[in-house]
C-alpha cells in the first residue's frame, strides 16, 4: 500500500499537527503538484464528439463496450455522467449552428495536484501518485462516499448495486499503461488530436502556445491549472468555462485547505476544555461551599443573639423578683409591727 | 415492580402492534439492503451519495441526541441542581439516540463491518469524519456509561453503581468536550463542498452554527421529551406539577437565549461573506423560512413563555425547534445540497429509506419505554434518595 504524501501535509498541518505540535508547519509554502507529473489537455476546440476515448476507455479498462456505437450523435440529446460502468463521457454543450460546430466536452476524473476525494477520507484510500494519477484503494474503503460527496467536478461514482465489496470507480488516468510507457487509452485514441497526453508542465505551455496563436479561437485561460490547486487534466475552451459545466472564476485554494482549517481547533478544545470546565466546577463548588459557610454563620449569630437576649430577659426577671421579694418583706414587718402595736395599745385599752 | 398500566394489560396494545409492523416491515427493507445493495433500497446516485439515511438518522439524530450533554453539564458542572430530575431522560435519550445514528450509519456504509477501519487499519486524520467517527464512539460509549448508574441500581448492584457516580463530573466534562467537537465537525464537513452547497448555508462559520444549534436541539428535545414522558408515564413520575413546570419555564429561558445568539451569528456570517443578495432569490425564501420561522420566532415564543409562565406556549416552542433543526440539517445535507443542479438530477429519497429511518425512530421508541418501566429513570430509586 502506498503511504500517500501531498495533500494530506495540509491537513496534517491543520489537524494541529496532534503528535507534533507544530501547527501549519508548512503553512508558507505553496505545493503546484509533482514537478514531472503528467497530465492531459483536453483542446474542445478540436473535439468532434465522436465519443472513440470513451470506446478506447472502456476497452483498456476491461468495462463493457459502449451502449450507443462511436460516432451516434443522438445520445448527445441528453446529459450523461460518469458511472461506475463509464469513467469518461462526453458531452455537447452548443449545438453546431450555420457557421460554428457543436461544443463538446470531456468528463472523467480531473486527478486535482490536491485531491479533495483524499483529504475528506477517514481511512486515506486516495493517494496522489508523483506520476500524476490519483490512485484509489478499494482494500481499506468502508464505503462511506464522502469522496464522492466532496468531489467539485461530480467525477466519482459508486457501485450501489453491489452489496458484498462496493468500490468508488473512476478515472485512474491509466496509471498502469503510463507505468507502462503507454499513453492513456483515451488519448491514443482521439483522431482529432483533442486529448494530447504529456508532462503537465508542458501541456500548460503547449496550451497557452495555442491561445497565443489563435486568440479569436480560445477563452484566454487554461482550465485545471491553478483551480482548487490545480488538476492534472487541462481543459482549453472556445466558450465560457461555466458553460461547459465548470467553474467559471474557481478560487485557486485546493479544497482540502479549507476543509481542514477547522481541524486546528481540535487540539485546542481537547486541551484547554478540561482545565476550564474543571475551573467553572471549582467556582460552582467555591460559590456553593461559601453560601453554605455564610448561612451557618448567620443562623450562629443569631442563635448567640438569642442567647444574650434570653439571658439578659433571665436576670431582669431575677432582678424584679429579688426587689419584689424584698417589698414583700418590708410589708410583712411593716404589717408585722403594725400588728404589734395594735396589740399592745389594745393590752393597754382593757387595763 | 412499578409495570406500567398497559403492560399489565397485556402485550397486545395499539401501540405495540403499530410498532411490530413498522419494525417488521424495516426489518425486511434493512434484509433487502444488505442482500441487494443500496440500490436496490434507496434513489441514493453518483451525483446524489448521501441522502436521508446520512441527513436524518445521522446528521440530524446527532443534533436532536445533544440534550444528554447539555442537562448533564449545566447539573454537574454549573450547579443548576433544580434540573437533575431532566438528567436521567436526558441522558438515556442521548444514549438511545446516539446508538440509533450507529444504527443508521451501519446501514448506509457500503462495507459497515469495516466500521473500525479507520481505527485499527488505516488512519485519515485529514477528514473531519475521521474525528467524528472518533468523537461518536467516544461519547456513546461515555454516555453508556453515564447510563448505567440507573441500571445498577435496577439490578442492585451498589458497588457498581458507587464506583459509577464517583465519575460523574469526570465523565460530564469528557462528555461537553467531545460533543463540542463532534457537533461542530458535522458541519466542517460540508467545508468540504464550497461549490455544491447553497452559499447561504455554507459559510466559514458552519461548524459554529451546528454547535449552538445543537445546544438549542437538546433544550428543545428535553422539553419535548419531558413533555412526552409525562402524558405517557405520568404515574411514575415524583416530582410535582409544580416543579415541573419551574423546570419547563427555566428551559424556555435558556432556548431563548440560545436561539438569539444562533440567531445573530448566521446574521453576522450572512454579513460578513456580503451574501445579502442570496436572500432575494428562491433559495433566499427558503432560507427566510428556515431563520426568521423556525429561529427567530420560537426565540420569541420562549422569551414571551418564560415571561408569562405559559408552560403549554413553551412546549409548543420545544417541537417548533425541534422541526427546525430537522429543517436545518435536511437543507444543508439534502435540499440546499446541489442546489444548482436540474430537477432530474436531484434527489428523493425512495419510499424505504423513508421506512427505514421510521423503523429506527420507533425501535428507539420502543427501547426507551421498556426501559424507562423498568429503571429509576423518572424517578428516584427509593435506596439512592437524594443521593448523587
Amino acid at each position: 500500500m502506498k503511504i500517500s504524501r501531498r495533500g494530506f501535509l495540509h491537513g496534517m498541518a491543520a489537524a494541529g499537527a496532534l503528535a507534533t505540535g507544530t501547527a501549519k508547519a508548512a503553512g508558507h509554502r505553496k505545493f503546484d503538484g509533482y514537478p514531472g507529473s503528467f497530465g492531459l489537455l483536453h483542446d474542445t476546440t478540436l473535439c468532434v464528439g465522436c465519443r472513440s476515448c470513451e470506446a478506447a476507455c472502456r476497452e483498456v479498462n476491461n468495462l463493457p463496450p459502449v451502449e450507443v456505437p462511436v460516432g451516434d450523435k443522438d445520445i448527445f440529446r441528453k446529459k450523461r455522467r460518469t458511472t461506475e460502468k463509464a469513467y469518461t463521457v462526453v458531452n455537447e454543450y452548443r449545438k453546431a449552428t450555420e457557421t460554428t460546430p457543436a461544443v463538446y466536452r470531456k468528463h472523467q476524473c480531473m486527478h486535482c495536484n490536491e485531491p479533495c476525494c483524499a483529504s475528506v477520507c477517514f481511512v486515506k484510500a486516495f493517494t496522489k501518485t508523483p506520476e500524476g494519477p490519483v490512485l484509489y484503494d478499494p482494500d481499506v474503503c468502508v464505503g462511506c462516499r464522502y469522496c464522492v460527496m466532496a468531489c467539485p467536478y461530480y467525477a466519482l461514482a459508486y457501485e450501489y448495486d453491489d452489496p458484498v465489496t462496493p468500490r468508488v470507480v473512476r478515472c485512474t488516468m491509466c496509471y498502469p499503461r503510463i507505468k507502462k510507457g503507454l499513453n492513456p487509452g483515451c488519448s491514443d485514441a482521439c483522431p482529432t488530436g483533442a486529448i494530447v497526453f504529456g508532462k503537465r508542465k508542458d501541456l500548460i505551455k503547449l496550451a497557452r502556445d495555442r491561445i497565443a496563436r489563435f486568440p479569436d479561437r480560445y477563452v484566454d485561460h487554461v482550465f485545471g491549472e491553478h483551480e482548487f490547486g490545480g488538476t492534472s487534466w487541462l481543459t482549453l475552451a472556445g466558450m465560457p468555462f461555466g458553460q461547459l459545466g465548470l467553474h467559471d472564476g474557481a478560487t485557486h485554494t485546493p479544497i482540502p485547505e479549507m476543509a481542514t482549517s477547522y481541524l486546528s481547533v481540535v487540539p485546542l478544545i481537547v486541551t484547554i476544555y478540561p482545565g476550564l470546565l474543571l475551573g467553572m466546577y471549582a467556582f460552582t463548588k467555591r460559590k456553593e461551599a461559601l453560601a453554605l459557610k455564610e448561612k451557618n454563620k448567620a443562623v450562629a449569630d443569631t442563635l448567640a443573639k438569642a442567647d444574650e437576649e434570653t439571658k439578659k430577659k433571665l436576670a431582669d426577671a431575677a432582678a424584679r423578683a429579688a426587689k419584689d421579694k424584698e417589698r414583700a418583706v418590708n410589708q410583712a414587718v411593716k404589717k408585722a409591727g403594725a400588728e404589734a402595736k395594735k396589740a399592745a395599745e389594745k393590752k393597754e385599752d382593757e387595763k | 415492580m412499578n409495570e406500567s398500566p398497559s403492560e399489565r394489560t397485556g402485550i397486545i396494545t395499539p401501540f405495540n402492534v403499530i410498532a411490530a409492523v413498522i419494525l417488521a416491515v424495516g426489518a425486511v427493507i434493512i434484509l433487502i439492503r444488505f442482500v441487494k445493495g443500496l440500490g436496490a433500497t434507496t434513489n441514493l446516485t453518483h451525483t446524489n451519495p448521501w441522502g436521508l439515511w446520512i441527513g436524518f438518522d445521522v446528521m440530524t439524530g446527532v443534533a436532536l441526541a445533544a440534550g444528554g450533554y447539555v442537562t448533564s453539564s449545566a447539573v454537574y458542572l454549573f450547579g443548576m441542581k433544580e434540573y437533575k430530575p431532566i438528567v436521567r431522560p436526558a441522558i438515556l435519550t442521548g444514549f438511545l439516540g446516539y446508538f440509533l445514528v450507529v444504527v443508521g450509519l451501519i446501514v448506509d456504509l457500503g462495507r459497515p463491518w469495516r466500521l473500525p477501519y479507520p481505527f485499527v487499519v488505516q488512519a485519515g486524520p485529514t477528514s473531519a469524519l475521521f474525528e467524528i467517527a472518533l468523537c461518536v464512539a467516544l461519547y456513546l460509549t461515555t454516555l453508556f456509561v453515564e447510563f448505567t448508574p440507573a441500571a445498577f441500581e435496577w439490578l442492585g448492584w451498589k458497588r457498581w453503581r458507587k464506583v459509577v457516580v464517583s465519575m460523574t463530573v469526570a465523565l460530564t466534562i469528557f462528555g461537553l468536550l467531545l460533543s463540542t467537537l463532534h457537533q461542530s465537525t458535522l458541519g466542517a464537513m460540508y467545508l468540504a463542498t464550497p461549490t455544491k452547497l447553497h452559499p447561504l448555508w455554507h459559510s466559514p462559520y458552519i461548524p459554529v452554527h451546528f454547535f449552538v444549534s445543537s445546544i438549542a436541539a437538546g433544550i428543545s428535545m428535553v422539553i419535548f421529551e419531558s413533555m412526552l414522558s409525562h402524558r405517557v408515564f405520568g404515574h411514575l413520575v415524583e416530582i410535582s406539577h409544580v416543579q415541573f413546570d419551574n423546570i419547563t419555564v427555566g428551559l424556555a429561558k435558556a432556548g431563548s437565549v440560545v436561539l438569539a445568539v444562533y440567531f445573530a451569528i448566521k446574521v453576522t456570517g450572512i454579513s460578513l461573506e456580503d451574501k445579502w443578495h442570496y436572500l432575494s432569490t428562491p433559495m433566499g425564501h427558503w432560507y427566510l423560512l428556515e431563520l426568521l420561522g423556525f429561529v427567530l420566532l420560537p426565540c420569541i415564543l420562549f422569551a414571551v413563555g418564560f415571561r408569562e409562565k405559559k408552560t403549554g406556549l413553551i412546549r409548543f416552542a420545544g417541537a417548533w425547534t425541534v422541526i427546525g433543526i430537522i429543517l436545518n440539517r435536511l437543507n444543508v445535507s439534502i435540499i440546499a445540497f446541489n442546489w444548482q443542479l436540474p430537477p432530474d438530477e436531484r434527489y428523493v429519497p425512495h419510499w424505504m429509506e423513508i421506512w427505514v429511518t421510521i423503523t429506527i425512530v420507533t425501535f428507539g421508541v420502543v427501547v426507551f419505554k421498556w426501559i424507562v418501566n423498568r429503571m429509576p429513570i423518572l424517578y428516584e430509586h427509593p435506596d439512592y434518595r437524594g443521593m448523587h
